[in-house]
């Protein structure tokens, strides 16, 4: 009697053991099935396209041989003016922060960060396009960059503030007691340190911002040509997947395949390399 | 005392409204080795680190009174122009764990941005290594990472860089407590070859150390420095009860 | 011995030059610090003022109107809400078993090995996505599917529509649970499971009778934190919900959440008090999601400083 109830026990625990390593395994699946068809979808663009594929721009519907090349000039201009403001920024304020653990000022300041981290990227975009739109009469890839810049700063700070805290006291005392200034203390000793950190944190925000369609939307706006001017509308690769998406031509579907192929590449790349990183250049203590 | 060094004149340090030393006068004499001995939490690290201002670093500390370094008011100094003049070992070795070996030692001249030719630099990693008596076991290998050393060997290193500034005064405090028996004593031999050139002020748990190496002691309790006399005679005579009980084991 | 250097005079005067940039790097640092707090009150006053026009057109009646008609200039909210609310909680409750059964094994049946690293790396990915890309697959191949349950159960086949979005989202939200759920369980003393082992208790009792409830505000936040994402998420929400301002019927109905309505109407608002009923919604949405947050965020640090 009792040694059937302990079987019973020890079933029912295998049981649910392998009922949990079913469901997180199922988790990848539908991963996968993404990763799968996009590079189904996107080689055969890119095989009927030609690898012009990423040199030319999008031809109208019917004519062969399209590209995405203004969509890929224009995400990584976004990008890379959003990077310029937001980095040197973020990596600031997170050196603020970690610096002043106990003051009232930058508990607030913390506070905000935690705010802006969970604000939805849409009210960013509506935000961005009352402070840069509309004031200077039109979109721009600026307000985009601008849009991204503030999604970006919340990921930096945090990510710089948690890796200088586990830093040794004795890393700073050392440095104070060879008679360093406090901003040689931090440039020179405290961010060398932790680079590893700061640098995985800031290749993440990157590759947030990469896919990031909607703060977009009423900033960057889109273009179907090539323009690299920052304060005139600009198309970049979410958004040219999203506006050939949604529309109802095979041909710009293809072409948005092939985007997706190459945006997809581009952010998991990002991903695996920042975990290189974070591992890689650790200063050992 | 007239080659008094360093000299400090009612000193008071707190954290918040803790007050850890209590009216410390003292007057060390050049080209000493001082040792600062006392029970537990009371107040040797602080005192050692308000007199090269690290005290204030941290948060609601403060202080009050005089310390003077060669008749200049420490206090009245900016703290970069004192821990130039004053270094400091700590009590567990911390090399920059980004910078090798070499770059350690001339670490002060480095991250300060001060630049010197190459063979200056050379000059004073060997010389400074060679002080710390390191010279010899990592000559080969200055370009290694500092943390690849063993403990005793990054506490000297520690000492080689602070040796390498040229300061007038050097604090340790507990620089062989976390070191091995064999570490330990090639760091206190070494206190004998720095003596000649520079003033050393090192807090000690260690009753035989401050014997073995220091000309005079220091003895604080509570915050208070209780007796200030020469080594010898503080273990043999001392003047004040509180020393003896402290020497004699009968409290902790 | 000879003394190394001769630089005292100049590391001197390089110290003078030090001690003034100090206090300027100081300035700088706190500016950057404080600016973060401007920028956080900046967006919600921006928001909030122009919100005003809806808020004096629809009063608060504007949360529990039923119709919105831009063109008869008729703004309610409730489609919205209703539809968000829906999305986001069937979202939940399909990701949640999915969540914590990757939370449980990578926390507690498997914490190390490469195996289960690649899992963790895996789960981590999904986050990592783009969501037009969830949306754009969601649109080629989760609404035919969806539309062929339909036709089975005898609904109208849409394909795009509330649940088509849940499920996308549930995708979507599962690594944030499951990541915060994993690293909580590893924190469990194994104090307290050994003491229930050593009582006889097989591996799935201490699972439910010492992990979960010692873990359970944690494993709640991490359920709150993917709420906040779902709430917000946008892109691949709009591209298969099927964009309609009629008030669901059921999951299956087409609708539209509060992000993709402004997703997709921001740009035609063509008169002020349009515009601005739509901005009230991103009050809303910005609201609703801070609170949640920080909801989360308040559980975790409870949780951790325990
Ligand atoms: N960072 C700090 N913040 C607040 N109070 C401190 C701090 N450091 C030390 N104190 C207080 O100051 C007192 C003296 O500390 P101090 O470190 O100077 O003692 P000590 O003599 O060096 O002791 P030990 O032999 O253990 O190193 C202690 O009682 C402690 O409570
Ligand atoms: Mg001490």
């Amino acid at each position: 009697m009792k040694d059937i109830h302990i079987k019973f026990r020890i079933g029912k625990s295998i049981f649910f053991q392998a009922f949990a390593i079913l469901l997180s395994v199922s988790c990848v699946i539908p991963l996968v099935a993404i990763l799968l068809y996009i590079l189904d979808a996107g080689f055969k663009t890119i095989r009927t396209n030609g690898f012009q594929f990423l040199t030319n721009l999008p031809k109208p519907v019917g004519e062969a041989g399209g590209g995405i090349a203004n969509a890929l000039l224009g995400s990584i201009i976004i990008i890379t003016v959003a990077s310029v403001v937001a980095i040197p920024f973020g990596i600031l304020c997170g050196i603020y922060l970690s610096e002043n653990r106990k003051s009232r000022w930058a508990y607030w300041s913390r506070l905000c960060v935690d705010i802006l981290q969970g604000v939805p990227s849409i009210v960013i975009g509506i935000v961005a396009y009352f402070w840069l739109v509309k004031p200077f009469g039109g979109f721009s890839a600026f307000s985009g960059s601008m849009a991204l810049a503030i999604m970006m700063l919340p990921i930096v700070i945090r990510s710089t503030e948690e890796t200088l805290k586990l830093l040794p006291d004795s890393l700073r005392e050392a440095a104070y007691a060879l008679g360093m200034p406090f901003h040689r203390v931090i440039l020179k000793v405290i961010v060398p340190c932790g680079i590893s950190g700061i640098l995985s944190g800031v290749m993440l925000s990157v590759a947030r911002i990469a896919g990031e369609t909607a703060p977009l939307l009423f900033t960057a706006f889109g273009n179907p040509y090539v323009s690299m001017r920052l304060d005139k509308p600009m198309q970049s690769m979410p958004l040219l997947i999203f506006n050939y998406a949604t529309s109802p031509y095979n041909d710009w579907h293809d072409l948005a395949w092939g985007a997706s192929l190459v945006l997809l590449v581009w952010v998991l790349l990002l991903n695996i390399l920042t975990k290189i990183i974070a591992r890689r250049w650790k200063v050992q203590f | 005392m007239e080659s008094a060094i360093l000299r400090s004149v009612n000193y008071n340090a707190y954290f918040g409204d803790n007050h850890v030393c209590k009216d410390v006068n003292i007057s060390i004499p050049k080209n000493e080795v001082v040792a600062v001995m006392g029970p537990s939490g009371c107040g040797k690290t602080t005192f050692l680190r308000g007199i090269n201002r690290m005290h204030e670093l941290i948060p609601n500390a403060t202080a009050k009174g005089q310390i003077f370094l060669n008749d200049e008011d420490v206090m009245e100094m900016h703290p970069i122009f004192v821990r130039l003049k004053i270094g400091m070992v700590f009590q567990r070795p911390n090399p920059f764990p980004n910078l090798s070996i070499y770059d350690n030692v001339i670490a002060g001249y480095k991250l300060n941005g001060i630049k010197l030719p190459k063979a200056e630099r050379d000059r004073i990693v060997e010389h400074s290594l060679t002080r710390v008596a390191l010279w010899k076991e990592v000559k080969d290998s200055l370009n290694k990472k500092g943390s690849f050393l063993s403990g005793g060997q990054q506490q000297r290193l520690c000492i080689a860089r602070a040796v390498a500034m040229e300061p007038e005064v050097l604090l340790f405090d507990e620089p062989t407590s976390a070191l091995d028996p064999i570490s330990t004593s090639t760091v206190e031999e070494l206190f004998h070859e720095l003596k000649k050139n520079y003033t050393l002020i090192i807090v000690t748990h260690n009753m035989q150390q401050a014997a073995r190496v220091s000309d005079r002691t220091a003895f604080f309790y509570m915050g208070e420095l209780v007796e200030f006399d020469d080594t010898k005679q503080m273990f043999t005579n001392p003047r004040d009860v509180r020393t003896q009980n402290y020497i004699t084991g009968r409290f902790s | 011995m000879e003394t190394p250097s001769g630089n005292k005079g100049n590391r001197l005067k390089r110290s003078q030059r030090h001690i003034k940039f100090e206090s300027f790097f100081r300035r700088l640092l706190s500016v950057v610090g404080l600016s973060m707090i401007v920028l956080v009150i900046g967006i919600m006053i921006t928001l909030v003022v122009q919100s005003i026009p809806s808020l004096k057109a629809s009063g608060a009646g504007y949360l529990w109107g039923k119709t919105w008609d831009p063109v008869a200039d008729v703004y309610g909210a409730y489609p919205f809400l209703l539809g968000t609310l829906l999305t986001s909680f069937l979202a939940l409750l399909i990701s949640i078993p999915f969540s914590f059964g990757v939370a449980v094994v990578l926390g507690e049946y498997y914490p190390k090995g490469w195996l289960p690293d690649l899992l963790k790396n895996t789960v981590e990915l999904i986050a990592a996505v783009p969501s037009v890309i969830y949306g754009f697959w969601g649109l080629a191949v989760l609404v035919p599917m969806v539309r062929t349950i339909e036709v089975k159960l005898g609904y109208e086949p849409i394909g795009m529509g509330i649940f088509s979005s849940s499920l996308i989202l549930a995708v979507m939200v599962i690594p944030y649970a499951a990541t915060l759920g994993r690293s909580l369980i590893q924190m469990v003393p194994s104090m307290l499971k050994e003491a229930a082992y050593s009582l006889g208790a097989t591996r799935w009792e201490v699972v439910k009778s010492v992990i979960f409830p010692y873990t359970r505000s944690g494993l709640f936040a991490g359920v709150l934190l993917s709420l906040g994402r779902a709430l917000g998420e946008t892109m691949a929400v709009t591209m298969v919900i099927g964009n309609t301002s009629l008030i669901p019927k059921n999951i299956f109905s087409p609708g539209n959440t509060m992000a993709s309505v402004i997703a997709n109407e921001f740009t035609e608002a063509d008169h002020p008090v349009y515009l601005s009923a739509l901005i009230e919604l991103g009050l809303v949405l910005f609201l609703v999601t801070v609170v949640i947050n920080m909801a989360g965020k308040k559980l975790i640090s409870g949780f951790t400083n325990e």
